[in-house]
């Protein structure tokens, strides 16, 4: 049941409890303590709700930076990405292969803060060794869910 | 003038679906629960393919029996998920959705006055087709308390000297309801002994619920006198595609490609390359929607226990059958105030057999939101019913 809790309250984590035992096929009790388990062992690490501010007034600017740094001896890339992932401001850090190191997810009131800190705070640490930041224009899809346009069922009403 | 028309084709009756199809089209803002396809859209890699051959310039016939590679993997699907084998070059025919190759099977094998066994309630075509195939169709009523499985006993007393072949529609479409491996050694024998042959209708062999799909072919001495029908519509939800198969003895496949050959020619060849890529790399995409069929078919019984509406546990396709006996009214009574009054359609027991009175299919190919709705109304109309009395 484990697999498929997962998948379930990832796409929906206000589902009812009595509703997934329901649809899991097994005890509401057993639903309440897989659920207990999981989040004690680290595996749900949170509830969150996606909200599409672009449809808000409230001004919102997010970017992706690729980060170039020089790994630490004995440390490899978890002490600066350590160093990064402090900053409130920062969405998330990614380890990447490929031409850069880590990618890092920023959220922030508008371009002159992101850029603020990409400056002075991100550039400026002493195993950085450059960066390039993109800011996000439009979100058609995130998190699995196509932001853009509704579901609409073209299906026929009736058929055999 | 004379009557330009074939009595055989006048005489038979109109599907019992139109009529409903035609008020919910009607109504704006009905819900419907009646629709027999899959809410998903075809995965985005199978529709990726189909679109690629096109850009490719895949625009011609194909072999009439079907694309050589797509025939391959047919047999290996086949290998894979019921371990019988199948020799791509004469026992494959790829036809344009399972409905094709009940029709051609069934002209293939009837000689005037030759008996078609019939479980019902069943799909809507076995009946028209054997007509249309010169046959009689012979109609075996199945039964709420079996959960309308086919039994050994009620096969060996629809046969006559004059009976050929048993349709099989399993899992089945409107009921739900699969056969299991030991439902099927015990009409496997009765077949044997009377010499008859099957065509099993899979179409919904992935979904289902309970054990893996068994089908009659992987039973001792039912390959060599069973056509096998399946296809993409349900499996993979490309019901658009138009494209299904039928895998048997050399003997029937010939004569069913002759048909084939001279009405259709060919299945439409950008969905058969579309389905290549279905049958090689979308098994990860049925497991994931027969999970989300699955939760729904949970959530439907579940709420049917708490309205107190009688319903067996269906363990096949994406069909509940509900029980309305006990509201004093026909199926069809029933289904059309619950259109009138509450604006969801569902669909009366009878469009699949006379002895689907009493019953209603609900379909599970909507979301979990929807079906939600829609079951909350009908809790409400049950309410009023039993208040009414």
């Amino acid at each position: 049941m484990r697999e498929e809790l997962l998948a379930i309250v990832e796409r929906n984590s206000r589902i009812d409890l009595k509703e997934l035992a329901v649809i899991l096929g097994v005890e509401e009790i057993d639903v309440v303590n897989e659920l207990a388990a999981l989040e004690a062992e680290g595996i749900i690490c949170g509830y969150h709700t996606m909200i599409d501010w672009e449809k808000t007034s409230i001004e919102k600017v997010s970017a992706l930076i690729e980060v170039r740094v020089t790994p630490q001896r004995g440390q490899g890339f978890d002490k600066i990405a350590e160093r990064i992932y402090k900053y409130p401001e920062v969405n998330s850090v990614y380890l990447i292969s490929g031409g850069y190191d880590l990618l890092v997810t920023l959220e922030g009131k508008s371009l002159k803060q992101i850029s603020g800190f990409v400056s002075d705070k991100l550039s400026t640490l002493e195993s950085v060794l450059s960066t390039a930041t993109h800011f996000i224009l439009k979100k058609y899809k995130d998190h699995g869910t196509v932001l853009t346009k509704k579901y609409e069922d073209t299906r026929e009403k009736v058929t055999p | 003038m004379r009557n330009p028309l074939a009595d055989k084709v006048v005489e038979i009756k109109p599907s019992g679906i139109r009529k409903f199809f035609d008020i919910v089209t009607e109504m704006k803002d009905a819900i419907s629960l009646g629709v027999g396809e899959p809410d998903f859209d075809t995965p985005w890699h199978i529709r990726d393919e189909g679109i690629y051959s096109l850009e490719k310039g895949r625009t011609f016939y194909t072999s009439n029996s079907g694309l050589k590679e797509l025939k391959e993997e047919i047999c290996h699907y086949t290998k894979r998920k019921q371990g019988v084998t199948y020799d791509p070059n004469h026992e494959v025919l790829v036809t344009v959705g399972g409905s094709e190759a009940i029709d051609i099977g069934l002209r293939a094998m009837l000689n005037p006055g030759d008996e078609v066994l019939i479980p019902q309630p069943s799909y809507v075509s076995y009946e028209p087709c054997a007509v249309l195939a010169g046959g009689v169709p012979v109609i075996i009523e199945l039964k709420g308390e079996n959960e309308f499985r086919l039994t050994a006993q009620e096969l060996e007393d629809a046969i006559t000297d004059k009976t050929k072949v048993l349709i099989l529609p399993f899992p089945n479409n409107p009921t739900g309801a699969i056969m299991e491996r030991k439902d099927l050694e015990a009409i496997a024998e009765v077949i044997r002994r009377h010499d008859i042959f099957v065509m099993s209708d899979e179409i919904y062999a992935e979904l289902t619920y309970k054990e893996k799909h068994v089908s009659i072919v992987e039973i001792e001495g039912m390959q060599e006198r069973t056509i096998l029908i399946n296809g993409f519509s349900k499996a993979f939800a490309m019901t658009g595609w138009r494209l299904g198969y039928a895998c048997g003895p050399r003997e029937i496949v010939e004569q069913m490609t002759k048909i084939h050959q001279f009405a259709i020619m060919c299945a439409p060849t950008t969905s058969q390359y579309a389905a290549v890529e279905a049958l090689r790399n979308g098994d990860d995409d049925v497991k994931e929607m027969r999970m989300a069929y699955n939760q729904r078919r949970r959530y439907l019984l579940n709420a049917f226990r708490e309205m107190g509406l009688e319903c067996f546990e269906p363990f096949g396709a994406f069909y509940v059958f509900p029980c309305i006996k006990e509201f004093g009214m026909t199926s069809d009574e029933f289904a059309s105030r619950f259109l009138a009054e509450e604006k969801v359609a569902v669909v009366p027991g009878t469009a699949f057999g006379n002895c689907g009175e009493g019953y209603l299919r609900i379909s599970y190919a909507y979301s979990l939101d929807n079906l939600k709705v829609a079951i909350g109304k009908l809790a409400a109309f049950v309410e009023r019913l039993r208040a009414e009395k």
